[in-house]
């Protein structure tokens, strides 16, 4: 099986592609309109340069060459599109050539990322709601205009879970280079998938079918699992795969032809005469690189390497590193990292508990967070008192971790019951006491990650370290 | 350059069609004919060799024409849907639409 | 003096308080209802808006304000620039009823600086004609003889200014649409530098090449208006962003020292009387201290062509939004597809149609690069013909039309030869370069001819003076008979 994919990705700006009417979702509608976006006559474009920015922030992020561009108009007639043509960057895309790796380190290629204005929105009135059946339909401008990114892939996956990884992987760099908002319920995120299979890995691809309507992840990944099957249940059965543009049907579970290559509307492309090339400098596209945040592959990089010094990632950590950089929880790992707290300890506890609250973790002042692992790293928590702060910091949105643990009642373990776990802990590693007792210091974390385990957090990571110098005199 | 073909009258039906305009058979005649003459007086255009000329499409050379992402103030509603030959719930009605976009 | 009184002195007098705009607007009212009826100048003439305008310049004034260059001036304005609540048709079907919600900025301008927003004239529909006769509202008549076109497209402007119902007017100029009409009707018209007057809220025929300019009854005149319409919009995006050249204060500096080429490929299909007259005013120019030689840019003869591909591939995409869903007309079918195919097939006329049907096939798959871009190609080689001349020239000239006035219906069965009409003007659409034309005595008709004054890109300066000396020295021209009004 062969995908590409083709995510359109509605940017963050205040304002619409080519007029300043606001880039607005769910107000009144035909309020956020002018004559640009009504397309009347007369009415002319200005391009947005928080746009072009934010579009060349996705290009910077994808490594893609950024060019200078020009704008096509797409000729098509269609209610929901103001001018009847689509302003869109046709041969000169702003951003080309460019690469995305997903967790796994799978490479896909980015063919292209371009500028492009959204159309208005069309409502069907009638029994179904959708377009075949219905009487006639409403169409609302507020869309129209809105600052697209069209963002292109090579057809390099070859599976529904690197298709899935894709789009998630790409959402995460939209939302972190601060271009979008990635949320697909909405439509800010919509993705098109380009679909064919081939019956061996030497065998050249077969006849490519476009699935449109792909508005979640869950989504994307059946609807290409279907189309696949539908595919290669057609070869199987001797008959060809028509190349043809699909519609995804959620409740059904199956796609349906909207119409064939035959059809293959002719857009006259050309020029577009009210507008001038867009050519970005060395200079401007440094800028925009330099207010760039950390994207998600640095910042999984980033906790992996913490692990490293702690003696290497499990492949659960890993995922938990990804959990963590998905849910942009990260910097609250490296924070409490930096205040001592063992990494493998702030790993977990950010990807598992915070995780349950993302946005109330967010929001939390990170010191509070900080001071709560500490406070459980040295052993004043166990890990299920701390667990229990950490709800109920979330409940008060912040707060003192020591006053919350005192209030509950909570108090660390006697000195008795931790000398005798770590005598056991010492006893059941030999080779492990021998190697620790001949100077490896780095074997201090082995250990008191042992009685951290058999007494669930409770110890008190100090008091550990302190008897194990104790035994080895 | 190679003289493109001759146009025909399917051509000219073809192109009313993409262009949303509906023809009789005694326009589809007029049409082809007429537009065949001007056609014809451009074969002087279309059999220039010309290749390695850059086309120009702005007469200006101009580059880099940005706006400032600020909110203007939007047209009256009221004032923009008293234009529409048809407005149903604050949004222009238009007549079944038979297919989604091409 | 004879003939209607210049803008200039009309604003002096109205900005010094010796006269008031109101009566200058009544006398114009007065000369508009004497002749309309039988030039038909105006798709509507805007009675009370004008009024409401004078009323606030006399207030102005009365107030010890300046109301500004054209206080009191009325200006007739080509119906395809939107104005807020007020009827903007482009002389088409297909906009029936249109309100524009919405200023364009030469008419905000025009009202900032005190004119008179008379009414909207008549013009071939979108722009699209050499004669007025495509218009949906009826033929525009020239006002030297009611017989015959006023040219176009912009007739009504034309018309207008040469029977006096407005001392200013402003076209559009695509493909010669000021140049030609102004010709025709013998008044002065002028095509800026593409870019230097906004296009917001001009409706687009060939955006790549449309441009707007003043008419007047004498070049000081056209000056006054250019000055006014010019400058920097941020509302357009190909809106030249650079000082623009002021041209009232040069007026007078003469053409002495320059050189004038006579454009050898704008003589060749013109009229011997026509070739007789631009020969007369290239003397005029020598004996004014110019220095005139005989130049060819050949690639000029490819223009017509080139243009005949270009302009109607972008108007094709232009007029796409006429689809009756948001404004204008509509003519209900069972569905959309069907119900813009209708609104289209009856809403706009025959002219309008061809454009459309040539334009979209010479953008449509298989023919876009031998036609469309091959245009856009001999494009730059124009450009780089006229590169050339100027290199050894300050400013070239020819006949601005092959001939006087033709008769009302002697072309509108033939598109191929109502579009040679063009031949001259086009070239300066397609460069992007400014033109002036200057009346310059009739033809053997009697009826006017109009000599091309051509420049590069921003030499409206060089070019308002250089029609200054053209203007200094034109054979007399009888005035339209239909010129009623005498100076109040
Ligand atoms: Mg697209
Ligand atoms: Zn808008």
């Amino acid at each position: 099986m062969v995908i590409g994919l083709e995510v359109h990705c509605e940017l963050k700006t205040a304002t619409k592609l080519f007029c300043g009417c606001p880039n607005m979702f769910g107000d009144e509608p035909n309020t956020n309109v002018c004559p640009n976006c009504l397309g009347l006559p007369g009415s002319l474009p200005v391009l947005n340069q928080r746009a072009v920015e934010l579009a060349m922030a996705i290009g910077t992020a994808l490594h893609c060459d950024i060019r200078a561009s020009t704008f096509h108009r797409k000729n098509y007639f269609y209610p929901d599109q103001a001018k009847d043509y689509q302003i869109s960057q046709y041969d000169e895309p702003l951003n080309v050539d460019g690469h995305l790796d997903l967790p796994d380190g799978f490479r896909v290629g980015i063919e292209r990322a371009h500028m492009e204005e959204d159309t208005g929105k069309t409502t069907h009135a009638g029994t179904s709601g959708r377009i075949h059946g219905a009487d006639y339909s409403l169409v609302d401008y507020n869309r129209s205009g809105v600052p697209l990114v069209e963002i292109v892939s090579r057809p390099d996956m070859r599976t529904a879970d690197q298709a899935r990884a894709y789009v998630t992987e790409l959402r995460a760099i939209l939302v972190a280079s601060g271009a979008s908002d990635g949320k697909m319920e909405e439509g800010s995120m919509r993705v098109d998938a380009n679909v064919s299979v081939r019956p061996g890995p030497d065998d050249p691809f077969g006849t490519r079918c476009e699935i449109k309507n792909l508005n979640s992840v869950r989504s994307l990944g059946r609807a290409i699992e279907y189309e696949a099957e539908r595919q290669i249940a057609l070869l199987e059965s001797g008959e060809r795969v028509v190349q043809q543009t699909r519609h995804w049907d959620e409740g059904a579970g199956r796609t349906q032809a909207l119409r064939s290559k035959e059809d293959a509307y002719d857009y006259r492309y050309f020029l577009e005469p009210d507008l001038v090339p867009l050519v970005p400098d060395a200079e401007w596209i440094r800028a925009v690189a330099d207010t760039l945040g950390m994207m998600p592959a640095e910042r999984r990089a980033r906790l992996t390497e913490l692990l490293d010094e702690g003696g290497g990632a499990t492949r659960s950590q890993l995922l938990q590193v990804a959990t963590v950089v998905e849910l942009r929880l990260d910097d609250l790992v490296v924070e409490a990292v930096a205040a001592g707290v063992p990494s493998a300890l702030a790993l977990a506890r950010t990807a598992n508990e915070a995780a349950t609250d993302a946005d109330a973790a967010r929001a939390l002042d990170p010191k509070s967070y900080v001071e709560l692992l500490t406070l459980e790293a040295n052993g004043s928590l166990s890990a299920t008192q701390a667990k229990a702060v950490l709800a109920e910091l979330f409940v008060l949105g912040g707060g003192d971790p020591a006053a919350i643990a005192r209030d509950k009642g909570f108090e660390a373990m006697s000195e008795d019951s931790l000398a005798a776990t770590v005598g056991e802990a010492v006893a059941a590693h030999p080779d492990e006491w021998a190697r620790f007792c001949e100077g490896d210091d780095k074997l201090a974390g082995f250990f008191t990650m042992l009685v951290m385990k058999a007494t669930r957090g409770q110890a008190n990571g100090k008091a550990v370290a302190a008897e194990l110098r104790r035994l080895k005199g | 350059m190679a003289e493109p073909a001759r146009l025909t009258r399917e051509d000219v039906a073809h192109v009313a069609s993409l262009a949303r305009l509906h023809l009789t058979e005694d326009e589809l005649d007029l049409y082809t004919q007429q537009l065949a003459e001007v056609l014809d007086h451009a074969a002087d255009v279309a059999s220039l060799d010309l290749a390695g000329v850059a086309p120009t499409a702005h007469a200006m050379a101009v580059t880099n024409v940005l706006r400032t992402d600020e909110p203007h103030p939007c047209l009256d509603r009221d004032e923009v849907l008293a234009q529409a030959p048809s407005v149903e719930d604050h949004r222009f009605r238009v007549p079944r639409i038979l297919g989604e976009a091409p | 003096m004879t003939g209607p009184r210049p803008a200039l002195e009309t604003a002096a007098m109205v900005r010094a308080g010796e006269e008031q705009a109101v009566d200058v607007l009544e006398h114009h009212l007065a000369v508009i209802d004497a002749g309309e009826e039988s030039i038909h100048a105006f798709n509507l003439v805007t009675i009370e808006l004008a009024r409401t305008q004078a009323r606030a310049v006399d207030a102005t004034v009365t107030a010890g304000g300046d109301p500004g260059p054209l206080a009191g001036v009325p200006v007739a304005l080509k119906d395809n620039m939107c104005t807020r609540g007020v009827p903007t048709t482009c002389s088409s079907r297909i906009l029936d009823g249109w309100l524009p919600p919405y200023d364009a900025t030469v008419v905000t301008r025009l009202t900032e600086a005190g004119a008179l927003l008379i009414g909207k004239t008549n013009m071939d529909e979108f722009a699209m004609g050499s004669s007025t006769e495509s218009s949906a509202f009826g033929t525009t008549r020239n006002p030297h003889d009611t017989t015959r076109v006023p040219g176009g497209s912009s007739g009504g402007s034309a018309a207008a200014v040469a029977a006096g119902f407005a001392p200013l007017a402003i076209g559009s100029d695509t493909g010669g649409s000021i140049r030609q009409p102004a010709a025709l009707c013998g008044v002065v018209g002028m095509k800026p530098t593409y870019g230097t007057v906004s296009r917001y809220g001009l409706v687009a025929f060939a955006s790549s090449l449309d441009q707007i300019g003043p008419f007047a009854t004498s070049v000081a005149d056209a000056a006054l208006l250019f000055d006014v319409i010019g400058g920097h919009d941020p509302l357009d995006s190909t809106s030249l962003n650079r000082p623009t050249p002021r041209v009232l204060s040069v007026l007078d500096d003469g053409v002495d020292g320059m050189t004038v080429g006579v454009l050898a490929e704008l003589l060749e299909g013109a009229a011997p009387d026509v070739v007789a007259r631009v020969s007369e005013a290239a003397e005029a120019l020598a004996a004014a201290g110019a220095r005139v030689e005989e130049i060819s840019v050949p690639e000029v003869r490819l223009g017509l062509s080139a243009y005949y591909l270009i302009a109607p591939g972008e108007a094709s995409s232009n007029l796409a939004r006429y689809d009756g869903v948001r404004y204008g007309l509509r003519v209900d079918a069972e569905d959309t597809v069907a119900m813009n195919t209708a609104t289209r097939s009856v809403g706009f006329g025959p002219e309008v149609k061809r454009r459309i049907m040539l334009g979209t096939y010479v953008l449509s798959a298989g023919y876009m690069d031998a036609y469309y871009n091959q245009a856009l190609r001999v494009r730059t080689r124009i450009i780089e013909g006229f590169a050339a001349a100027y290199t050894r020239c300050d400013v070239l000239l020819g006949p601005t039309a092959p001939t006087t006035a033709f008769a009302i219906g002697a072309k509108v069965d033939d598109p191929l030869t109502m579009y040679l009409s063009d031949v001259c003007t086009i070239p300066s659409n397609l460069a992007g370069h400014p033109a002036i034309s200057v009346p310059f005595g009739p033809g053997d008709d009697g009826l006017p001819v109009g000599v091309q004054v051509l420049g590069p890109a921003l030499s409206e300066g060089t070019l308002f003076q250089v029609a200054a000396v053209v203007e200094s020295a034109a054979p007399h021209l009888a005035s339209p008979r239909i010129t009623t009004g005498a100076p109040v």
